[in-house]
């Protein structure tokens, strides 16, 4: 996998609350996440997990708290997070090629042309780069977004359940591109659900349940049990 | 909560003596008669109204700039009490233009820019009720009210030099211009009474939505357990 | 500067996704069509009554047309939540929008132009003289018209019931549009031709307003 854009960048979430009326999504969760880290996020449906993604990507933001990426130079396009969703968050009738090449110039990216060519490569789509995104397959779709959240080499990745809808195939191409990244430098946070090929990458986990930080191997608990949503 | 009921019986009283003031202080008028009454009421309102879109205008910034709850309480309470006077306003132009005029409605600047002064606030308040989530719901019913607000001197302008009725019926007997001197009290006084009302609408309005707001926290809470 | 170019490379996606499809501007100006055949029928064409109707119908139609088009703007960032995605992306919010609002403008812009000779024809007026002055009016009427069809389409893809609320929404605040560009489109159309400037000068000024509006609160309509 190509080098980072800049030097390795931790997460720290301070006290980070999330209300959505009456309903509280995050309480006071705090978390320090080092440069290079590979975390996991384990919990149930509605524990926070995507709410907790959503704000480190700054799609989000949290009611009260304070959310900082340590390390970070500047406040270049290059230093935000990539992001990687249920959706592809890439436009249907454009091109592969076509959606790359304009988020590669939106964030600044030098040369968008060539990056696009050379994401496209390794996540192989190069031969797909001139069908429109509405005519590729799950497990296409899951590459495309991902070329996209790495179009302009993040220092930190953010997946929200990358493994959901893929067949075993699929989940080993996953594993060992997650494991690339993460090699290069890239501090990754994904959040799953149970043990596999991808799971295995983790040097932490941390378990949310109802909003609320409940678990984590950093403390010792064991990375077997919050996979399984056990605790600590 | 007795601040609350001395506003409203003074509220109460003070209507209750303009109404008096309406009928019986103010002279006849020359040429139009009793239904020139109805006007005492009808522009006291207008003009209390217009003062309470411009604090929904003021709570509407205030939110969005500092996203505390209660500038969308006032926001709602003011565009509620706000459409209520407006209301007022486009019923009684009517009962006293018929009489008058043989006519329920002209195209003058003021009632007209009034009509789409309401359509403005009744589709404010039809979308508050389509979002769900209160935190949304509050951030983009303050922005609508912003440009709806912001609207306003452009929708009364563009009538006015565009589209008034000439020659325009002059609605108010020249307003302030030759005046009788009791009159002008009768419709000052009018004036400061609508005012005074509406506040009590508005402490009553955005009680209860504090009220509706605690109450749903409650529910909510409780279901969680 | 950064906004200037998010913009512009929005607005080449933009423009690049419409005229792949082009379903929002065949659909947009048969509708306008279909409005000015049915004003046709509910009126009298041809007689002088129709002719002094006529600018008022023509910006009627473009409004309601409007109120139409501008449905899809924010809807289809929905659709893959591609709008998350934007705004991780570009510098300043304001972008997404800049780039929206000059092309729903030109989408206007090009669907009025391919409505004006059938207006023409139907109503029997002769326009070619009056060119220069009729697209001053149609472009700072249209962009009034985009600039808060934009703003709303933002607010109103987040509410229930979005393709009733829109021109809910829209249509008041657009009164003030509608007044002065039929007022002196028909002046213009007269038969004897007067530019009121004024009228022209204020439809600058509502541009002006919200457009500012717009840009000191836009990134507040994406928030979440």
């Amino acid at each position: 996998m190509s080098t980072l854009a800049l030097p390795p960048t931790g997460l720290r979430f301070e006290n980070i609350d999330k209300r959505y009326g009456g309903l509280f999504a995050l309480r006071r969760v705090s978390l320090e996440i080092a440069p290079g880290e590979c975390v996991v996020l384990a919990g149930r449906n509605g524990s926070g997990k995507t709410t907790l993604l959503r704000i480190a990507a700054r799609i989000v933001s949290p009611t009260a708290g304070k959310l900082s990426f340590p390390g970070a130079v500047g406040d270049s396009a290059a230093g935000r997070p990539g992001y990687v969703a249920h959706t592809t968050m890439v436009y249907d009738e454009l091109t592969a090629e076509e959606n790359l090449v304009l988020f590669a110039s939106l964030q600044d990216v030098p040369n968008p042309t060539a990056r696009a060519e050379e994401l496209l490569r390794e996540v192989n789509l190069f031969e797909r780069r001139d069908s429109v995104v509405r005519t590729f397959s799950r497990g296409m779709r899951q590459r495309i977004a991902i070329a996209r959240a790495l179009i302009h080499r993040p220092s930190v990745l953010l997946f929200d359940e990358p493994a959901t809808g893929l067949d075993p195939l699929g989940i080993s191409w996953l594993a060992k591109t997650l494991g690339d990244v993460n090699r290069s430098g890239c501090t990754v946070v994904m959040s799953l659900h149970g043990e596999s090929e991808v799971s295995a990458l983790a040097t932490r986990a941390v378990q949310l349940d109802a909003g609320a930080v409940v678990a984590d191997t950093k403390t010792g608990a064991s990375l077997r049990s919050i996979l399984s949503f056990g605790g600590a | 909560m007795t601040k609350r009921i001395l506003l409203g019986v003074v509220a109460t009283a003070l209507i209750i003596a303009a109404a008096y003031a309406n009928f019986y202080i103010a002279p006849t008028e020359r040429t139009m008669g009793v239904i020139q009454r109805i006007f005492y009421f009808h522009a006291a309102t207008a003009w209390a109204g217009e003062m309470v879109f411009f604090v929904c205008f003021v709570a509407n910034l205030l939110y969005v700039w500092k996203r505390e709850q209660k500038y969308d309480w006032l926001g709602v309470t003011c565009a509620e009490v706000g459409l209520a006077c407006i209301t007022i306003v486009l019923i009684t132009g009517p009962i006293w233009a018929k009489p008058v005029w043989g006519i329920y409605w002209t195209w003058d600047a003021r009632l007209t820019s009034t009509f789409v002064l309401w359509l403005l606030y009744v589709s404010y308040l039809l979308l508050r009720t389509l979002i769900e989530e209160p935190g949304r719901r509050a951030l983009l019913s303050a922005l609508f009210g912003i440009f709806a607000f912001l609207d306003v001197p452009l929708v009364f302008f563009s009538i006015r030099w565009w589209r008034t009725q000439h020659p325009a019926p002059v609605i108010m007997g020249g307003q302030g211009s030759g005046l009788d001197p009791t009159m002008k009290k009768v419709f000052f006084f009018n004036v400061l009474v609508m005012h005074i009302f509406c506040l009590f609408l508005i402490v009553e309005r955005y009680v209860l939505e504090k009220l509706r707001h605690d109450v749903d926290l409650l529910q909510r809470e409780a279901e969680v357990q | 500067m950064a906004l200037f170019s998010n913009t512009a490379t929005l607005l080449s996606k933009e423009l690049r996704t419409e005229f792949r499809s082009r379903e929002l501007l065949t659909t947009t100006s048969v509708f306008i069509l279909i409005v000015l055949v049915l004003f046709s029928f509910a009126t009298n064409p041809g007689t002088e009554e129709a002719r002094q109707f006529a600018p008022g119908l023509l910006w009627l139609a473009i409004l309601f047309a409007s109120s139409l088009m501008f449905q899809s703007c924010f809807l289809r960032e929905q659709v893959n939540d591609t709008l998350s995605s934007l705004r991780l992306a570009v510098s300043d919010p304001f972008a997404i929008f800049l780039a929206k609002l000059i092309a729903n403008t030109l989408f206007l812009l090009l669907t009025e132009a391919l409505m004006l000779p059938f207006f023409a024809i139907f109503y029997n007026i002769s326009l070619w003289s009056k060119l220069p002055a009729l697209s001053l009016v149609l472009l700072l009427g249209s962009v009034g018209i985009a600039v808060a069809g934009t703003a709303i389409s933002a607010i109103s893809a987040q509410a229930r019931m979005r393709e009733l609320l829109l021109p809910l929404l829209l249509l008041p605040l657009l009164t003030p549009v509608l007044v002065v560009s039929a007022t002196v489109t028909g002046s213009l159309l007269d038969r004897d031709p007067v530019v009121q400037w004024k009228g022209i000068a204020f439809l600058g000024v509502f541009d002006v307003v919200f457009l500012t509006a717009l840009w000191i609160f836009g990134q507040y309509f994406l928030e979440e």
